[in-house]
């Protein structure tokens, strides 16, 4: 069982890195719509300190959108999906590697490319590193949370777009924890209700998201 | 393909396949009903009939893929506890599930290790193994976005080999091989057989199964 899960996290993340579109697309789109948002939002340094925090978060929500239409589709088209399906690992564990392999290949970048958007910004660093500490909780479940879209979504035209819109709402939350413990930081007060609340968000995504995505997968091959 | 290919004699398969009144109902649509047949080891078994009899729906309920309507399928020893049918066939559909980012041995390493019933040490000889039994073991670590339709088809059959299960399911594994590889296909469904294993086969063009049985699911609904 944890061969079958390692050899699926480690094809899907060398899939993502050899064939692009995986950690350098989402980072890109990450980093060149944080540098519009920064000339948008024009040189007053204030103001872009203070619409950093939430800018950023919003950013990251996007990016890890943009490769999750692929997580399943690829498999689901081509056939492997049917090999996951009769594998003698549970369908559960097997997504819950894909996603960790999403995690890795969208989320991790992120997080070590947000220094770069903190210095356009203009964010102090104890906001940055809480910045970090609040993706690094939260980008699990903009993962886990995908994947039951994704595989929703399977087998859907331009399922991207419908995708966007199942998932988004269900962003709300981590975003909303993930934001209150960074502006919480830079006003001196305690972040730990907060970063308590978002970590709560990923625990409950990392129960109910594979065992959704997977029950989502079974239905559309059947 | 070769023949000359040893396949571990270790494995001798002792399973019996019984299906009973199975029934295939999908999005609301009945595609077959009451198919019953009972397989002993060394069998093998010829679906046919026209497009849209429920061919490949036939293989993909006894590989677990869809829930059967009704019925029943047991594989089991003579004398011994049933093994759910998923974990114990090789299903090769149309689709061939190959990543052509990957070399061939990647693809292979990747099934492998998925199915895991090969220790991280033998996984290197046991794709080698597998990608000579159908005659690629020169593009071992070549990408596989490289490799023709036929060359696909031979690399997902080459999976029967890597990993060795007592029951095939192929749904038109003939299709786009050329005739040496065929004869090398019919050599690795003796072999199969010879060891105790079943090999249940849809197909539209001849292939060499001698003394196969033969089930026509009819007219299409």
């Amino acid at each position: 069982m944890m061969r079958a899960i390692y050899a699926l996290f480690r094809r899907d993340v060398m899939l993502a890195i050899r064939m692009g579109g995986g950690p350098s697309l989402g980072l890109g789109f990450y980093l060149i719509a944080g540098t519009l948002a920064a000339i948008g939002l024009g040189p007053e340094p204030n103001l872009l300190a203070r619409a950093a925090p939430g800018l950023i978060w919003v950013l990251a929500l996007l990016a890890c959108l943009l490769s999750l239409d692929r997580l399943f589709q690829a498999d689901f088209e081509d056939g492997a999906l049917d090999l996951l399906v009769a594998a003698p690992s549970s369908l559960s564990a097997l997504v819950l590697a894909k996603i960790a392999a999403h995690w890795v290949t969208t989320g991790l970048p992120l997080i070590l490319g947000t220094p770069a958007l903190a210095l356009l910004f203009n964010l102090p660093f104890d906001a940055l590193v809480m910045e970090m500490i609040t993706l690094g909780i939260g980008t699990p479940a903009l993962s886990l949370i995908g994947a039951i879209g994704a595989a929703l979504t399977i087998g859907v035209r331009r399922g991207g777009l419908l995708l966007s819109l199942l998932v988004l709402p269900l962003y709300v939350p981590v975003l909303i924890f993930g934001v209150a413990a960074v502006d919480a930081s830079a006003s001196g007060m305690a972040t730990g209700a907060h970063l308590s609340l978002l970590a709560a968000s990923s625990l409950i995504a990392l129960v109910l998201a594979p065992i959704a995505s997977a029950a989502a997968l079974k239905l559309h091959l059947s | 393909m070769t023949s000359e290919i040893e396949i571990s004699s270790e494995h001798m398969f002792d399973r019996h396949l019984m299906v009973r009144d199975l029934g295939c109902i999908r999005s609301g649509m009945r595609i077959f009903s009451s198919v019953g047949f009972s397989l002993a080891p060394a069998d093998a078994l010829l679906v046919s009939g026209p497009n849209g009899a429920g061919k490949s729906s036939l293989l993909r309920v006894l590989g677990g893929l869809i829930e059967p309507a009704d019925g029943s399928i047991s594989f089991a020893p003579i004398q011994g506890a049933q093994v759910p049918v998923p974990e114990a066939s090789h299903l090769i559909g149309h689709l061939e599930a190959i990543k052509p980012g990957l070399s061939l041995f990647e693809n292979l390493a990747f099934w492998i290790g998925l199915l895991g019933d090969v220790s991280a040490n033998q996984v290197r000889a046991r794709a080698k193994l597998a990608l000579t039994a159908v005659n690629l073991a020169h593009l071992i670590d070549r990408p596989a976005r490289f490799l023709s339709a036929g060359q696909k088809r031979r690399l997902a059959l080459s999976r029967l080999v890597a990993s060795p299960r007592a029951l095939w399911l192929l749904d038109e594994p003939t299709l786009g091989l050329d005739t040496n590889s065929q004869q090398g296909l019919a050599r690795l469904l003796a072999a199969h057989r010879a060891q105790g294993g079943i090999v249940i086969v849809t197909s539209h063009q001849p292939i060499d199964l001698p003394g196969a049985r033969t089930l026509d699911l009819g007219h299409s609904p």
